[in-house]
């Protein structure tokens, strides 16, 4: 297959999710690089089919029917040799390459160890976290538990890989292989492969690399690398990272039904889906330069995504999942974080708690069904707010410096480590933030989407909203392996649609409501304002240049160029135009339900929403 | 496009149920193919390793971990028995000697030379796996698994809790519709299997595991219920392993809804009968569902009472439980089935049916809001 991004003219690639597998054709056309067909099909990597290639190929099939291209040779078969024609000299059959990205089986898990819980133990989160991993459990020396519940809770768990760190190079070692003697006594087995040693990446203290390995090595299959934590000042994520995409490929997918030959037909590494995404996040956030968080909720985890700048000025990618946020499988776990009344203060009509806990509760045994009422649409947009704020909540605990301390950066890490140990995420700085998943990406009404994600994240100063068109960002990641210009041209044209812009003055004190709180200009007319206590919407011509001025009303409202300061921003109008929030933050309900709802169908109503 | 999924469940009368006892690490399996077994029979066995108990020497004895070392009784691979010495160290000039015993009977796993610690693993715990079904033997995999085979009556539930059960189903007063309350919970029912008609109260359900029962299936159960009688909430479909004292098994979802009227005929002509049940759900990818099975050799396969099998697939006529509002629970005919996506009240567009409902009314449905009868 070519790999050659001059030549490259046509390339299918599959994300093999736990549920679908989807296949998408790009294809070098007169105006680029474009995505132009699709097909999809049942995941079957479980039983009774175990086996990957067979919704792949299904997949395919589908992608030969609705684009009239054939793509599959004659003796295409499942768990056979590569099923693709070559491209034949005329260009109209064929493909050139196959990628591929993967989360079926739940995705990669993963288990971290490490000494101290915000250090060693932390770093390690990071670092699986940036490989594409869901980590299950973070054991540390200082996590309050007994030998004997960690030993419980790491048998339990079953993990495909497990990373232990723990000491910085030169320093104590007791402490690190006391951990290593927990992982041995817990021996836990890994998740696939019954006769399999369970992979453990070992990145910590250096010097304690021989007694680590020593004792490890009775019960495990060990890899060493160099140490997440060489110091207590930097963060050397690469390394760790680099083996866990090892262990997946040789241990993780190769064992998985199927794999093994979906690994045989493609030249490049299949990667952990979540690891294409967080590529594609970062290489768009090093090529625009600006703040950016990106969001991926789906039916069982939440995936959040950012790339915020640090003290010095620098870009820093963070991801964390939260593996038990989501639309559908996990649905009840958002119903039970949040509870019933923060989820029911977002619906323009009264519903009692017992009929909403049943509602989500009957989404959770019956994940495939959808809204068919507005109704129940407004529920489950409700529920994706709650999910997107736990889900932000979550990311900020995660995407923090190091204790406040300087660091040291390498080139492997330009994107990968953290800086002083404070909230990195910074929603007054934020330029634009992308939804994806089924709740944000397929809202029959692109504006509701953009409200889940204002309300959701609470978005503050002025920021730009997209939604992901078909989730093609693990796709695109991969593609970018081989081709980065290809994948930005076609996130760029296909993927990313530019749906709003929101302005929201932050103030301390509540103005009275109805007061203007700020003044909104578009290329240097007055277009409207901004009051208090309300939202509005000043209609752009979608896909026009605009220059929009927000103008504070007082020194002490902040609209994102600093308290009292006028904003200027040039932009791309979205296909909702301009989104005015005058309700502060942070977001609060009234507590009568007849004022509740009385506010929130004048929120729909302002922006043209259906049913308001 | 995708296939909207349309899985059903599953209520058949008569019908072959195979179910391999898998062992979870390997061991022995007890038995050949061809064998009759009964649902109490242990059919495989294994051990699993036992728990490390970790001796932190120079912790225990105030001394350093070289100290340790120099002191060892034992090393890796030694048996060692409760109270024996695993360490002595001569104080000074010899004359405060302590001494460390083994805690528990075990082997010596490691001794970590940095620390000075020594693991001792514990003996093994053995796993018994019982036939769970009665029926014959299919299919053995030696030291990994064994098939058996059952005929009889196989009913799935849409969600359940706790793990496998056997009893004797019996009908509980009322109807499909009837609320399962306490006083609807007969005071000799220990070993039986209650079926009842919906929304049961915790009380109820206390009510049924104090007199003995080992399960109950009901329509539907309210989450407040459900929350109670676990002690905790549920935040996932992945069910089976509860400490309950009873296997709930619920048919149609929670709210308010009555057991549908074909799987409780069914089930009312099975009374008396045993039955093996299991509450297991897991409902992501590769489902499963909670499940009765009444073996019984007067009925032959293929029965009906029940749909045979998502394979059927949608068709005109296809009797459908609708699982979403506005007609959440209700049943239907499907009369067309148009095959380009219309658009819903939501605005979205998505591939639907027409069904008639029993009060012969024609509504429009989303293909992915039934479930096959």
């Amino acid at each position: 297959m070519n790999t050659d991004p001059a030549t490259l003219r046509t390339v299918l690639v599959t994300d093999c999710g736990s549920t679908t597998t989807k296949a998408l054709l790009f294809e070098k056309t007169d105006a680029g690089w474009r995505q132009t067909h699709r097909g999809e099909a049942p995941t079957t990597v479980e039983q009774p089919v175990a086996d990957v290639t067979v919704g792949a190929l299904n997949a395919f099939a589908e992608v030969e029917e609705v684009s009239g291209r054939k793509i599959l040779a004659a003796d295409a078969a499942p768990g056979g040799a590569a099923p693709f024609l070559e491209t034949g000299d005329d260009g109209d059959r064929g493909i050139d390459l196959y990628l591929s990205t993967s989360s079926a089986g739940g995705g990669l898990q993963m288990t971290v160890a490490g000494v101290v819980r915000q250090m060693s133990a932390e770093s390690a989160e990071r670092a699986a976290l940036s490989a594409g991993a869901i980590v299950m459990d973070a054991i540390s020396a200082d996590d309050g538990r007994e030998d004997h519940e960690r030993i419980q809770r790491l048998r339990h768990l079953r993990p495909d890989i497990v990373l232990l760190t723990g000491g910085v190079d030169g320093g104590s070692q007791e402490h690190v292989v006391e951990m290593a003697e927990t992982l041995v006594a817990a021996a836990p087995r890994p998740r696939f492969g019954d006769s399999l040693r369970l992979p453990v990446i070992y990145a910590g203290n250096g010097d304690a690399t021989d007694d680590v390995r020593g004792i490890l090595e009775k019960a495990a299959q060990v890899a060493v690398v160099d140490n997440v934590r060489p110091t207590l000042e930097a963060e050397n994520l690469g390394p760790a990272r680099e083996a866990i995409h090892e262990f997946f490929l040789t241990h993780v997918m190769s064992h998985s039904p199927g794999y093994d030959k979906l690994l045989q037909w493609t030249p490049a590494p299949v990667m952990p889906t979540p690891a294409a995404v967080g590529d594609m996040v970062r290489g768009y956030a090093e090529g625009s330069g600006k703040p950016l968080l990106c969001v991926d909720i789906g039916g069982a985890t939440t995936d959040v995504f950012s790339v915020f700048e640090n003290r010095d000025g620098e870009p820093v990618f963070n991801r964390t999942v939260s593996a038990n946020l989501g639309m559908s499988y996990s649905v009840a776990n958002v119903l039970i974080e949040a509870g019933a009344e923060s989820i029911g203060r977002w619906l323009p009509y009264e519903m009692e708690a017992a009929e909403l806990r049943d509602r989500l509760r009957n989404k959770m045994i019956r994940p495939t069904s959808i809204p068919q009422t507005l109704e129940d649409l407004w529920l489950e947009q409700a529920v994706c707010r709650e999910a997107l704020r736990l889900a932000l909540a979550h990311h900020r605990s995660l995407a923090v410096g190091l204790s406040g301390v300087q660091q040291q950066r390498g080139i492997a890490d330009i994107f990968s480590q953290t800086a002083g140990r404070s909230d990195l995420v910074d929603m007054m700085s934020l330029d634009l933030v992308i939804g994806s998943g089924g709740v944000l990406s397929h809202a029959p009404d692109r504006m509701a989407a953009a409200l889940m994600i204002l309300e959701g994240f609470e978005l503050q100063g002025f920021t730009g909203i997209a939604v992901d068109s078909i989730f093609m960002m693990p796709h695109l990641g991969v593609l970018a392996s081989v081709h980065p210009e290809a994948a930005r041209e076609i996130f760029l044209h296909d993927c990313l649609v530019n749906v709003a812009h929101a302005a929201v003055p932050v103030f301390r004190r509540q103005p009275p409501a109805g007061s203007v709180v700020a003044e909104v200009s578009v290329d240097g007319r007055p277009a409207g304002t901004v009051k208090a206590g309300r939202v509005g919407r000043i209609e752009l011509e979608p896909g026009a240049a605009a220059r929009i001025a927000v103008k504070p009303m007082a020194g002490n409202i902040d609209v994102g160029a600093g308290a009292g300061a006028t904003l200027e921003r040039d932009i791309t109008a979205g296909l909702c135009g301009l989104i005015l929030d005058g309700r502060g933050r942070p977001l609060r309900a009234p507590a009568s339900p007849e004022r509740r709802v009385a506010e929130r169908r004048a929120v729909m109503e302002e922006l043209g929403l259906a049913g308001s | 496009m995708t296939q909207a999924l349309t899985p059903g469940l599953q209520v058949l009368a008569g019908t072959v149920v195979r179910k391999t006892r898998e062992l979870p690490v390997p061991g022995q399996t007890l038995c050949e193919r061809g064998d009759a077994v009964t649902p109490h029979a242990v059919v495989a066995r294994a051990e699993l390793p036992g728990d490390v108990t970790i001796m932190r020497i120079p912790e225990s004895l105030g001394i350093e971990p070289f100290e340790a070392l120099k002191g060892l009784k034992v090393d890796e691979g030694d048996v060692v028995a409760e109270g024996d010495v695993v360490c002595e160290h001569a104080g000074l000039f010899g004359l405060f000697r302590s001494r460390l015993h083994a805690p528990v009977d075990g082997v010596v796993e490691f001794v970590a030379r940095r620390t000075g610690h020594v693991g001792l693993r514990l003996a093994p715990h053995a796993v018994e796996l019982r036939a769970y079904v009665p029926g014959k033997v299919v299919d053995v995999d030696p030291g990994k698994s064994v098939t058996i085979e059952s005929r009889g009556a196989f009913i799935q539930g849409i969600f359940g809790v706790g793990g496998e059960r056997y009893g004797t189903i019996r009908m509980l007063d009322g109807g499909p519709r009837t609320v399962v309350g306490t006083r609807k919970i007969p005071a000799d029912a220990a070993g039986q299997i209650l079926v009842g008609g919906t929304r049961p109260t915790f009380e109820a359900l206390e009510r049924a595991a104090e007199v003995g029962a080992v399960g109950m299936v009901v329509g539907s159960i309210d989450d407040q219920a459900l929350t109670a009688y676990l002690g905790y909430e549920l935040g996932m479909a992945v069910t089976g392993h509860e400490e309950v004292p009873l296997t709930v098994i619920v048919t149609e979802g929670f709210g308010w809804l009555p057991v549908a009227e074909r799987t409780h005929s069914l089930l009312r002509s099975l009374e008396g009968r045993a039955a093996s049940l299991n509450g297991a759900t897991q409902v992501r990818a590769g489902a499963v569902r909670p499940e009765i099975i009444v073996a019984r050799d007067d009925v032959e396969p293929g029965a009906a009472s029940g749909r045979q099998g998502a394979e059927a697939g949608l068709r005109v006529g296809a009797a459908v439980r609708i699982i979403r509002a506005p007609y959440f629970g209700a049943t239907a005919e499907v009369v067309a089935l148009p095959p380009e996506p219309r658009r819903i009240e939501t605005g979205a567009r998505t591939r639907v049916l027409e069904a008639r409902l029993p009060d012969g009314a024609v509504v429009t449905v989303p293909r992915a809001n039934v479930e096959l009868l």
